[in-house]
């Protein structure tokens, strides 16, 4: 019974915080479940042992450059493994393979979009990022632009994908551990706020890169082991995986070929440049490169984040078909309805975001259940604790000492400035999570891979290639992809329509990426060519240097000696 | 004349700097392309031609599968041989131009 109990909550958190299928999320858990003692157990010695590298990492921090960027001291392997751990969700994690579980081949189609936008950010961005950086991706775009202008407008880009991306992770973070620690939905939700204020706070850069690491191996082991638990049982033989899903799937060849998740082709166009470009401006994604010693290091975790990422996304389409023969024929893991039959799809205890959890239980019984779900509150409180550190850096190190200070702050000013951002966000935070407790939140996390494609994503990339860029452009440029993919969102269908309860959607797509980026680029270049400002010559002739520099990494901030 | 103009105009002047660049950024966007070519190539199928994608080649496997896995692999291997060259090439040529500064 704690299984049916946990699972029907379980999916509501992460139909929630997944942002993919909110179709078939079930009904809230009815009394206080008792707790998962192997979750809790595995999620305690999780928490001990960040918090121990926590209080060394707090220890070793004496500067801005380690508070904010871990002293440049990490390995490209380290950063590939911490770079994946913000970027592996729950979400993709749980959500992916529950797609693929609910409609085959439509899984693998959003993989592939969430995968290549990392080979872009490679051959574009990081290498550049590292040479002209040192803590956020403002550094970057103000390096000849007007710094108060521009990090304001990064500081605006950066807040609200951190906004909405940590409401969608507070709530499924919320929901699950009231399930599976039997708490209030608001102590749960206090305690991932005290979490990622402690590692922030306290940890900075360092102890945040290692509790995505940590998450990051826990996460592949335990998606690695599901996976070849599948294989083995058909002795490594996809064609004998497919057939059996194909046997016991309601929709029976259809499962192998694409279905109806990609209807029109503008649809298509957009959220393929959503997920591809969204990465790419993502400010906790972003600060990651900053971490490590040069541009060579820099290439190196690119290289290693896309093959972790890569790899992962394999596992999860394996998993979701293993979910598929496994789970569709035992009646034991169905809301079996009056007649006494089930839908294999929607009827699945918990949903078909719980597949994963429920192949877990399945392939490795309590325990395995237990780790699983121990696995996927390590990764939620990790990826809030990368984007709680995203919005505490721009709010310090860019509202604040260029915007607001009137001088230059003291190096220590600028961290408690930080420190306390980080606390005050954690604290927004779990009021947020705390108010959209009943709300459609699913939304979120496309919205805010829209903001970073249509805003941070624009403003960066054109500053850093284009030499006719101005302030005044990227300004511009920048506020109307912020503008105009909020707007998009709110009165697309899903907000519109399904969270507002409208008739009719006044834009019609689910995704606005298409049109967002293109007013932002389109913005860049209009207002850029037509800046005649003094300003516009100071941004044009800063070109040269920014350019010498970002090629050949002269005059880069290195690494910290310890 | 301050000593980081001096620089500036020191590696600007260099052959090596512009055969760095030119290099570079003809591999990086001929990848770009080549990245974005294979994933909006995968998404027009998937749009226009989806039962393409559904035709079985091997018992139950499509032709679907090793398509969208080669598709992922594809990313792996262009940024793979982006590393590649930029560890042996480009490298060696930015260290030839920072020796000449000195």
């Amino acid at each position: 019974m704690t299984l049916v109990r946990l699972l029907s909550a379980g999916a509501v958190a992460l139909a929630l915080s997944a942002g993919i299928s909110l179709a078939h999320a079930a009904e809230p858990a009815v009394a206080a479940p008792p707790p998962s003692r192997t979750a809790m157990i595995l999620f305690l010695i999780f928490v001990v042992i960040t918090l121990w590298i926590t209080t060394w990492a707090a220890r070793r921090n004496r500067s801005a450059a380690d508070f904010y960027a871990a002293g440049a001291g990490i390995s490209g392997t380290q950063n590939g493994l911490a770079i994946a751990g913000d970027y592996m969700s729950a979400a993709s994690f749980l959500g992916i393979s529950g797609l693929v579980f609910a409609s085959g081949y439509d899984g693998l189609i959003y993989s592939v979009g969430w995968l290549v936008g990392w080979p872009i950010i490679m051959f574009l961005i990081a290498e550049r990022l590292r040479n002209l950086g040192r803590y956020t991706f403002a550094d970057v775009v103000s390096f000849r632009l007007e710094p108060v202008e521009i990090r304001t407008l990064a500081a605006l880009g950066t807040l609200t994908v951190v906004a909405f991306y940590l409401i969608a992770q507070m709530v499924g973070a919320g929901k699950l551990i009231e399930l599976l620690f039997g708490i209030p939905y608001l102590y749960a939700v206090m305690a991932v706020g005290a979490l990622m204020i402690l590692y922030v706070a306290l940890g900075g850069m360092l102890a945040t890169t290692w509790v995505q690491i940590i998450k990051s191996c826990l996460l592949l082991g335990g998606a690695t082991f599901l996976a070849v638990m599948v294989l083995i049982h058909f002795g490594f033989s996809p064609e004998a995986l497919f057939a059996s899903a194909i046997a016991v799937h309601p929709d029976g060849t259809s499962i192998m070929m694409p279905g109806n998740l990609v209807g029109d082709p503008i649809s298509a166009v957009s959220l393929g440049l959503a997920l591809m470009f969204g990465a790419a401006g993502l400010p906790h994604i972003l600060m990651r490169f900053f971490t490590v010693a040069d541009a060579r290091t820099a290439r190196k975790s690119v290289l290693y984040a896309t093959g972790f990422i890569g790899y992962f996304y394999v596992l999860t389409f394996i998993i979701g078909f293993g979910a598929i023969t496994y789970l569709m024929n035992d009646p034991a893991n169905y809301r079996i309805g009056a007649d006494g039959t089930y839908n294999k799809v929607t009827d699945l205890i918990g949903g078909t975001n719980m597949a994963a959890v429920q192949l877990a239980n399945a392939i490795g019984g309590s325990f395995f259940l237990g780790f699983i779900s121990a696995v996927a509150f390590a990764t939620i409180v990790a990826v809030v604790a990368g984007l709680t550190l995203a919005g505490a850096s721009a709010v310090s190190h860019d509202l604040y000492t260029s915007v607001i200070a009137k001088e230059t702050p003291s190096e220590d000013r600028e961290v408690w400035v930080s420190k306390a951002a980080a606390v005050a966000i954690g604290i927004i935070a779990v009021f947020l999570g705390y108010v959209f407790e009943n709300e459609n939140v699913a939304y979120m996390v496309g919205l805010a891979f829209a903001v970073a494609a249509s805003c941070n994503f624009p403003a960066l990339l054109m500053s850093l290639l284009w030499r006719g860029a101005t302030t005044r452009g990227v300004f511009i440029g920048g506020l109307l992809g912020l503008v105009s993919s909020i707007a998009g969102v709110v009165l697309g269908p899903a907000v519109w329509v399904h969270t507002l309860g409208f008739a009719h959607a006044p834009f019609p797509y689910d995704n606005p990426a298409l049109f967002s980026m293109a007013l932002a680029f389109g913005g860049i270049w209009l207002f850029s060519k037509t800046d005649k400002s003094k300003r516009a010559q100071i941004d044009k002739a800063g070109f040269k240097a920014q350019f010498i520099r970002s090629e050949t990494g002269i005059g880069a901030s290195g690494a910290v000696a310890y | 004349m301050s000593a980081k103009a001096s620089l500036i105009q020191a590696i600007e002047g260099d052959p090596k700097f512009h055969k760095l660049v030119a290099k570079r950024t003809r591999l990086a966007w001929t990848l770009t392309g080549a990245m974005l070519l294979i994933y909006f190539g995968f998404i027009a199928v998937i749009a226009f031609a989806p039962e393409w994608l559904g035709i079985f080649i091997s018992g139950a496997m499509t032709l679907g599968i090793p398509i969208g896995l080669a598709v992922i692999a594809s990313a792996f291997v262009l940024t793979g041989f982006y590393v590649y060259r930029a560890n042996s090439e480009f490298d060696r040529l930015t260290r030839e131009i920072l020796e000449g500064m000195k």
